[in-house]
């Protein structure tokens, strides 16, 4: 199961959020420095799941954006790890053209993946 | 859209300047924020600003700023619905940024209730990301939700349907329900999907409210368009996961399905990197593996697929992997078929061997999956265990210990035990400490060689897991060590070991240990320092309790553990000179507690028989006789009454005169009675403040008595902890196959197996090992030592007894030669009234209600067979953390059962045969039964012609004792009677 979904640039700074169980306002900063801290500190040759307290972070690196995906222990690794390669191809198309796509396309996305 | 650009006029004068100036030069950075928002020109400004803001004071100035003035914006009566919009986007970039927004929500509901269509969507947008399910909010959002559905603009309804799909309340869901269940069949595919996937999450909060439409799920699986059947995937995932005997019929449309999507018969549209549909693939493998689990009719149907799925994902992609990883998993999962496990295994090998990290974690991980049920796989890949056993990245490590921990048995446990402590050295995350710590535990329980290491081993746990390990790791520990083993004598050594070692560990001055470690210690120290009386002195290890008790690091609860083991320590020295030292500087301590056990001490020291007959030397164990009906104290309470007390009103009583006073207003809706009695499914019966007081309450109604005993019962049951012997599972016709692999030496093992290119470089291992390579090779033959013989061992009937050496007195195999001792067993402790009715009539009586506690067998046949077997159980049921004592169970044709608080009922489904071979005797659970938690069957008794069976099934409500009652002989059973004596069975204990 998917736990939420950020996009967050090198400086640490969320710059896209998404949480599918509910977490407390003050606690999603907390979670959001610690996890890209995390993802930060790893190099190219490291692989790209992390294991984060009792869930999994699986993240990917664009340029200068991490989109990170916290996952449970049920769900595979690399299909998530696709699925933000889908996403970031379908944002692609998109973007230019229709951003209101994006919020529709972006929730029926991980609700059709939510498990 | 670009009539949106001009439209932040309405901002107050003081930012404007300055927003509108940045504005020009960031058209970039608003990219990534876009995901948020319905139009650019919106946000622009506020994340233009945001963006800038290079530093947080200034980031969280200008967000507060923006805060203020939003909140003067939309409580003005003046606001537009267009405007609100606007609004309602900033404050969903400024939550998303950590700015608690709330004054917003209540005009989120609103902007979804009033705006035309994109207002309503950004309303919509912003409910499902502001607030969450239990929310009191939410309720206002569901009147607009039943309008929309009932829109005639197909748009309104597919935001409905998404809404629903993301948030919504539970005890509102039958409001919505009933229109959500006409969108099944609505002409739009679209709203068909949604409308699944809504149905999909009401299925998740409420399982119950949606029975009904279960076979309307089937349609949606059937479904012509492939959006609709790919939604309702989701809800039988869930459903099979939970029950998935239920859904075995559907089997073979998921076959088929993944039949096609593999063969690419589905719409272009759904190719990813020209592979079809893959996450569609990976899900319907996940639904086949939980079908076919231990299931070989239903496991045969899906081999082809299977088969044509692996082969189909051979292009080299991540996503192709994924699926393989899915594929290998599923094929691991349902009963096996020797040439897919091959290929299965062939791809796991590709996967441990490639230079790709995310694959050989990937590769890494199906091992540890599949390892349990092929060890032989581990011997294959060992040289590239010991690899990433050094691995620089250290989640491939930690998955690496996982794969290791799967393995461990007793030759191995010292190396596994040694590279876990040396992880967990590096280790900070308090997660990876809890869980790394509890397996060492649990290893070093099963598996320790010797005293010294166990001891040791369980030292660096207690230090190192300190106080953030789970509290069962101690709590085990001291009963192990309480509890003790087959051997006395051993015992006695380990117990004197710990002493030991502790004491040496509290003379370090130093040294801070963390609490739970010192309550560990003290109450060793207290229960069996007496074991060094020949070479160490008392006082010694007072002293050094007593310096503790002055450390401020010292908690107050690590100080009562400490003072009990000085009272105890004090038992057995009277006329202690530091105890008096003791007493004296704390009866005046600041603190109560210290105090009060000075005192109690004190006293204690006054009345040395009192204190030996409190603190019995080694007898920890024992059980504890407890009145928890407190009834001696009925004098008491009557004296009370008499004086004009009032009488006890039990909690929940009070509680609920409590709730009536205060409840002036309803909330709850006016017709949706349906809604609210269902949710209340828990039992309302009357609880009696008395606990555990079986034996006093006698004349209490016995469904009641009943419940209160499950669900005493039930907690301590959920902790299984004394399972397995060994961690090989049965296993056939494989263990030539692996004597000989353990015969060969590890390299060329691993070259005879290797799947690709690294064939040769085994090769060249063999022939020249450098220093490097030794090492591991060395490394190698410690760690995967006894993975194959100790297959053999098993095979052969027995538990590998030999490599295990902390065991529990009562082993389930010393129960089967129980029939030797046909002494009738008398328990006179309690008065169980046998009733002098005959067993139909006993049985009519119990069928008639409705909670069931027992299941019971009652054979009857044309022939009587007169069997008069009994039999004492010593298995004390240990291994479910539960200690319910059947100590008598005998058989004989007249008695009677007699217990006020189990009832029985014949079972509803004929117990699966029993064939009439002595080996397969061995009873199993009805499917129905068996997918609740259960333990296995233990033989309780048996004598050449009967054999009694047991199981424990924990359902939702109750625990059910399945009885087996098996019969060996050819003649036919005509009455079996069982009786259970006495009230005792069920004792809950506590350490």
């Amino acid at each position: 199961m998917i736990k939420f979904f950020l996009m967050v640039n090198k400086q640490g700074q969320t710059r896209l959020s998404r949480y599918y169980e509910h977490v407390e306002l003050h606690k999603r900063t907390l979670l959001e420095a610690e996890v890209i801290k995390n993802c930060l500190s790893r190099s190219k040759d490291q692989c790209s799941f992390i294991e984060y307290k009792d869930f999994k972070l699986v993240y990917r690196q664009y340029a200068a954006l991490f989109i990170v995906v916290g996952i449970n222990e049920t769900e595979n690794e690399m299909a998530v790890y696709e699925l933000i390669h889908n996403f970031v191809e379908v944002l692609d198309k998109y973007f230019s053209r229709v951003p209101i796509m994006i919020s529709c396309l972006y929730s029926n996305n991980n609700v059709s993946k939510t498990t | 859209m670009a009539h949106f650009r001009g439209l932040a006029g309405w901002r107050c004068p003081n930012t404007r300047p300055r927003v509108s100036r940045k504005r020009r030069g960031a058209f970039q950075g608003q990219r990534s924020c876009v995901g948020m928002v319905e139009n650019r020109s919106s946000v622009h400004s506020s994340a233009n600003v945001t963006w800038k803001a290079r530093e947080t004071w200034e980031e969280e100035k200008l967000i507060q700023q923006e805060l203020t003035n939003l909140k003067a914006t939309v409580s003005a009566p003046t606001t537009t619905l267009r405007l609100m919009k606007e609004c309602m986007v900033r404050l969903i970039y400024c939550e998303m940024l950590g700015y608690e927004s709330s004054f917003g929500y209540i005009h989120a509901i609103k902007l979804a209730q009033q705006g035309n269509l994109l207002e309503k969507r950004v309303g919509y947008l912003a409910v499902s990301l502001f607030l969450h399910e239990n929310h009191e909010l939410l309720l206002l959002l569901v009147n607009t939700v039943v309008k929309d559905l009932q829109s005639t603009n197909l748009v309104e309804v597919c935001m409905a349907l998404t809404v629903v799909s993301q948030i919504f309340p539970r005890e509102m869901i039958p409001a919505v329900l009933p229109l959500i269940e006409d969108k099944l069949q609505h002409s739009k595919e679209i709203i068909r999907r949604k409308a699944v996937q809504a149905l999909y999450k009401f299925y998740l909060i409420a399982p119950n409210q949606v029975q009904h439409i279960h076979d309307k799920f089937r349609k949606a699986l059937c479904d012509r368009d492939v959006g609709v059947m790919a939604a309702s995937l989701h809800i039988y995932l869930q459903m099979i996961k939970e029950n998935s005997s239920g859904y075995k019929d559907l089997t073979e449309s998921f076959v088929t399905i993944l039949k096609q999507v593999v063969g690419g018969k589905l719409p272009i549209d759904f190719n990813y990197h020209s592979v079809p549909a893959p996450w569609l693939q990976i899900q319907l493998l996940r639904i086949l593996g939980l079908l076919g689990k231990d299931d070989p009719r239903t496991s045969e149907l899906m081999h082809d697929v299977l088969d044509e799925s692996l082969r189909r994902a051979e292009i080299n992609h991540n996503i192709t992997y994924a699926i393989l990883f899915e594929c290998v998993q599923t094929i691991y999962t349902i009963y096996p078929k020797p040439d897919l496990l091959e290929k299965a295994a062939k791809c796991i090998g590709k996967f441990v061997l490639s230079p790709k990290i995310n694959l050989k974690y990937l590769g890494l991980k199906a091992l540890t999956y599949v390892i349990q049920q092929d060890p032989n796989l581990a011997l294959q890949h060992q040289m590239t265990i010991i690899e990433c056993l050094d691995h620089p990245d250290p989640i491939i490590k930690r998955e690496t210990l996982e794969l290791l921990y799967r393995i461990t048995n007793g030759q191995n446990v010292t190396v596994i035990v040694q590279k876990m402590l040396d992880y967990l050295k590096q280790s900070k995350e308090e997660y990876t400490i809890i869980n790394l710590v509890s397996k060492i535990a649990e290893l070093a329980e099963k598996y320790a060689p010797a005293n010294e290491w166990f001891i040791q081993t369980m030292n660096a746990v207690f230090s190192i897991g300190g106080d953030v390990m789970h509290p069962d790791i101690p709590n085990n520990f001291l009963r192990l060590l309480a509890e003790g083993f087959d051997d006395e004598k051993e015992d006695k050594q380990l117990r004197l070991y710990a002493v030991q070692s502790y004491l040496g560990l509290l003379e370090e001055e130093d040294a801070i240990y963390p609490q739970k470690f010192l309550q560990v210690m003290s109450w060793v120290l207290g229960e069996y320092s007496y074991l060094i009386n020949d070479e160490g002195d008392p006082e010694v290890i007072m002293t050094r309790l007593h310096k503790l008790l002055k450390k401020t690091f010292v908690t107050s609860e690590t100080k009562a553990w400490i003072m009990a083991a000085i009272t105890k320590i004090a038992s057995l020295n009277p006329g202690s000179k530091t105890v008096d030292k003791l007493i004296q500087e704390f009866s005046t301590s600041l603190d109560t507690c210290m105090r009060q056990y000075a005192f109690e001490l004190k006293h204690l020291c006054e009345d040395k028989d009192l204190m030996k007959n409190l603190l019995p030397l080694d007898a920890s164990c024992d059980d504890m006789v407890v009145d928890a009906s407190l009834s001696f104290l009925d004098g008491f309470v009557a004296e009370g009454l008499s004086r004009g007390a009032a009488p006890y009103k039990p909690h929940h009583q009070r509680q609920e005169e409590k709730l009536s006073q205060e409840k002036a207003l309803n909330f709850e809706p006016y017709g949706l009675s349906l809604s609210s009695s269902m949710s209340t499914s828990g039992f309302t019966g009357r609880q009696s403040p008395t606990g555990l007081s079986f034996g006093s309450d006698i004349s209490g109604n016995s469904t009641e008595m009943g419940q209160k005993e499950m669900s005493s019962l039930k907690l301590d049951g959920v902790k299984k902890l004394w399972g397995k012997d060994g961690y090989l599972p049965k296993k056939d016709s494989k263990t030539g196959k692996e004597d000989k692999l353990e015969a060969v030496p590890p390299g060329s093992t691993l070259g005879g197996n290797m799947v690709d290119h690294p064939l040769s470089e085994a090769d060249q291992e063999v022939v020249s090992p450098s220093e490097e390579e030794k090492e591991k090779q060395q490394l190698a033959s410690t760690l995967f030592v006894g993975l194959a013989s100790n297959n053999a061992v098993s095979l052969m009937g027995k538990a590998d007894t030999t490599t295990q050496k902390f065991k529990r007195k009562s082993k389930i195999s010393e129960t089967q030669n129980s029939e030797e001792v046909p002494s009738i067993q008398h328990d006179a402790t309690l008065s169980s009234s046998p009733l002098p009715e005959a067993q139909s009539n006993n049985n009519e009586n119990i069928q008639s209600t409705e909670h069931v506690r027992l299941r019971k067998t009652s054979l009857s046949s044309s022939e009587v067979l007169e069997a008069s077997i009994s039999f004492k159980r010593p298995q004390s049921l240990m291994e479910a953390g539960l200690d319910a004592k059947l100590p008598d169970c005998r058989l004989s044709p007249s008695s009677l059962f007699a217990d006020n608080n189990m009832e029985v009922f014949q079972p509803t489904q004929v117990i699966p045969s029993v064939a009439a071979s002595k080996a397969s005797l061995i009873p199993s659970l009805s499917e129905e039964l068996a997918s609740n938690p259960h333990s296995e069957a233990v033989e309780l008794c048996s004598s050449d012609t009967l054999a009694v069976n047991l199981c424990k099934v924990w359902t939702d409500d109750c625990l059910l004792l399945v009885l087996f009652v098996a019969n060996r002989s050819s003649s036919a059973l005509k009455n079996v009677n069982l009786v259970f004596e006495n009230s005792e069975h069920f004792k809950v204990r506590k350490l």
